[in-house]
């Protein structure tokens, strides 16, 4: 990539735009994804008993069943939402900013 | 006559290498016919797409990236086929099997990494990056002193990976079809390379696949029967399961798995970035056309792999159901002097047990020749990336300065191929009296502690130096190696001292955590032109990471 490219391309407000939206987007994601996956964590390693509670009076089914699947789904539905705004929204910025850099 | 010691109980030493590897000595079974019809018709199955894959393989990217015409799909697939172990299938069904909640809490840890390898790491990778994840994290730094470290990174974590898995194929081949140890070790090598030296990454990748779509395949029925058996009440399979499992209701909330806060939040650094640091995981990005096609792989390769855990947890709870204390799965045997009954072969076999009592021989040999598959599929890869290591890193860059031409750089892949072929048998030979259960964790750990710090802070931090990164990364290195040495795991378990130096299981907190602040010390007191030039280059690296321009194409479109 030479100079010149280098500028037009770090100088166009479409650049600046998808390096926020995107980046934004990752890291706050991944920060849920570490809250998520940390707070289980601390709850296994300082409260265990509250995820043994039984969902309902007389259930076998205890509080972590769900929660341990809320985890696996949120993992998905997350990457979900990161696809489906980059297919859309940065990868329209994306092929703004390299016909432009032309 | 059973004096044999079985197959370590996975869920009674929670540890990732444990889920992991298959541990102690396991008795041989008896020749399970139905089992090897079907592994050899998926050999022969497999062995046909080598050759068909050989013939379109010519270009050093056909070899090392399939040309980068495997669609976000495929790729998904495989790397999901790459990622679920036989021994993750075994081993967590059976910590399940045994503790209940506790292989559900395991199983999470395997998959939150992956939202985080796509949130930071996939897109950045394909847009820098050719062959290996040297190529990124070399791409503005000093060549020679980087590939080294990083094909170091790869092939240190490569060899222990690999030797895990033949262990721990041996003894699952053994266990399944009955065939002799060295033989089932020979066989998985053999395999291996002709998989990868005839037909690379197409090959490779394809092997991948099917094996995943296999083992999808298998759970899923497994899993749809357990359900049918409870009337498809998820709360009466655990009253069932609950009713008949000797720790009764306490399978149903956590156990001891997690009980010290450090362990368990180092593992989960370890499981979570670690992930993000295996080469042969990290590679599969270059198989794909662009960012875009890389970003939906780790879509799918995630719902893959969360949708099977699930299943291995129905499976875990349906053979607590169906097999526990049923009459033909249950044998005594004498363990330190006692007579114990337990599953026939251990509980590592619940999930093979289960496939006989839900769908017959047939299905059970289905299920058997899945578990080998699964172990061909996941060494194939392993190898490729080690041997990419040698020729692309260490050969074409290092060695030729960027000068070879791509015919030798394909031979010497091949020929490394061949020579770690060797010494995969030797070394799985060598090893299987060994206690190789931490391994995996070891892998895991060096991944976590070396290969990703670097390639993290080469995509994220102007300020990284070649000095910084190949100084902290080998700290990494050494130090995740070190501190299981000396921890429990192998201090205590391995080599029979009394009370470990290093008081946790896991390093990778406290080696994670080092090679962040080595790395930055040394690059913030890199004042060195090389340096200034350095950081100078990660505008343009920047730029080519956030849009693609200038990334290495597919061949193919």
């Amino acid at each position: 990539m030479n100079d010149d490219l280098l500028l037009k391309i770090q100088t166009n407000p479409k650049f600046r735009e998808l390096v926020h939206k995107k980046t934004g987007l990752g890291w706050r994601l991944t920060l849920i994804m570490l809250v998520i996956y940390y707070g289980f964590i601390v709850m296994l390693a300082f409260s265990p008993a509250t995820l043994g509670t039984p969902l309902a009076a007389g259930s076998v089914t205890t509080v972590g069943i769900p929660v341990g699947i809320f985890i696996i789904l949120s993992a998905f539905c997350l990457t979900g939402v990161y696809v489906f705004r980059a297919n859309n929204e940065f990868d329209r910025l994306n092929r703004e900013i390299i016909e432009e850099s032309r | 006559m059973l004096r044999t010691r079985y197959l370590a109980a996975l869920g009674l030493m929670p540890t990732l290498a444990l889920a992991e590897g298959i541990a102690g000595e396991v008795k041989r079974q008896p020749l399970n016919i139905q089992a090897i019809v079907m592994f050899f018709a998926f050999v022969a199955l497999t062995l046909y797409i080598t050759w068909w894959a050989a013939r379109r393989t010519r270009s050093a990217s056909d070899f090392y990236a399939a040309g980068g015409s495997i669609t976000g799909l495929q790729n998904g697939l495989a790397i999901a086929g790459d990622y679920m172990s036989a021994a993750s299938f075994l081993g967590i069904s059976a910590m399940v099997f045994e503790k209940g909640y506790d292989g559900l809490i395991y199983s999470m840890g395997f998959l939150v990494g992956w939202p985080i390898i796509l949130f930071l790491v996939a897109e950045r990778l394909r847009n820098l990056g050719k062959y290996t994840f040297a190529d990124v994290a070399s791409y503005r730094l000093s060549q020679t002193p980087v590939r080294c470290f990083a094909a170091t990174g790869t092939l240190v974590v490569v060899a222990i990976y690999l030797i895990a898995q033949m262990v721990g194929a041996g003894k699952l081949i053994q266990l399944l079809f009955g065939m002799q140890y060295t033989t089932a070790v020979v066989m998985v090598g053999i395999l291996m390379v002709l998989y990868v030296t005839f037909g690379g990454m197409l090959a490779t990748t394809w092997v991948q696949i099917i094996k995943a779509v296999m083992l999808l395949a298998g759970a899923t029925f497994m899993a749809v029967m357990v359900l049918y058996y409870s009337g498809f009440s998820v709360e009466t399979m655990f009253r069932q399961a609950t009713a008949l499992h000797p720790k009764h209701l306490a399978i149903m909330s956590p156990g001891g798995l997690v009980s010290n806060p450090i362990d368990a939040i180092s593992l989960g650094l370890a499981l979570m970035f670690g992930t993000a640091g295996l080469p042969h995981i990290l590679m599969r990005f270059f198989t794909v056309s662009d960012a875009r096609a890389a970003r939906k792989s780790v879509f799918y390769a995630t719902g893959f792999i969360g949708y099977f855990y699930i299943l291995t947890f129905i499976i875990g709870f349906g053979a607590i159901m169906l097999v526990l204390n049923q009459p033909g799965f249950m044998e005594t045997v004498i363990k330190d002097g006692k007579p114990v009954t337990q599953l026939i072969g251990g509980s590592n076999m619940a999930a093979i047990h289960l496939a006989r009592a839900i769908g017959g021989n047939l299905f059970l040999g289905f299920i058997s020749a899945v578990a080998f598959a699964t172990i061909l599929a996941v060494v194939a890869g392993l190898t490729l990336s080690g041997a990419s290591a040698v020729s692309h890193d260490l050969y074409a860059s290092v060695i030729k300065k960027g000068r070879a031409n791509e015919a030798d750089e394909v031979r010497v892949s091949k020929l490394t191929t061949l020579a770690l072929g060797v010494v995969a048998i030797v070394l799985g030979i060598a090893f299987e009296k060994q206690n190789i259960a931490f391994m995996v964790g070891l892998a895991f750990s060096i991944a976590a502690s070396a290969n990703f710090p670097i390639l993290f802070l080469s995509m994220f931090w102007r300020g990284l130096s070649t000095r910084g990164a190949v100084v902290g990364g080998f700290i990494g290195l050494i130090t995740a190696v070190g501190l299981i040495v000396i921890g429990p795991t192998v201090w205590v378990d391995v080599l029979h001292h009394k009370a470990a130096i290093f008081p946790y299981k896991n390093p990778a907190l406290f080696s994670i955590t080092l090679c962040f602040i080595s790395t930055w010390l040394i690059s913030v007191l890199d004042m060195s032109k090389q340096a200034a030039e350095e950081r100078a280059r990660f505008d343009g690296q920047f730029v080519r990471a956030m849009t693609g321009i200038g990334a290495s194409g597919s061949s193919k479109h």
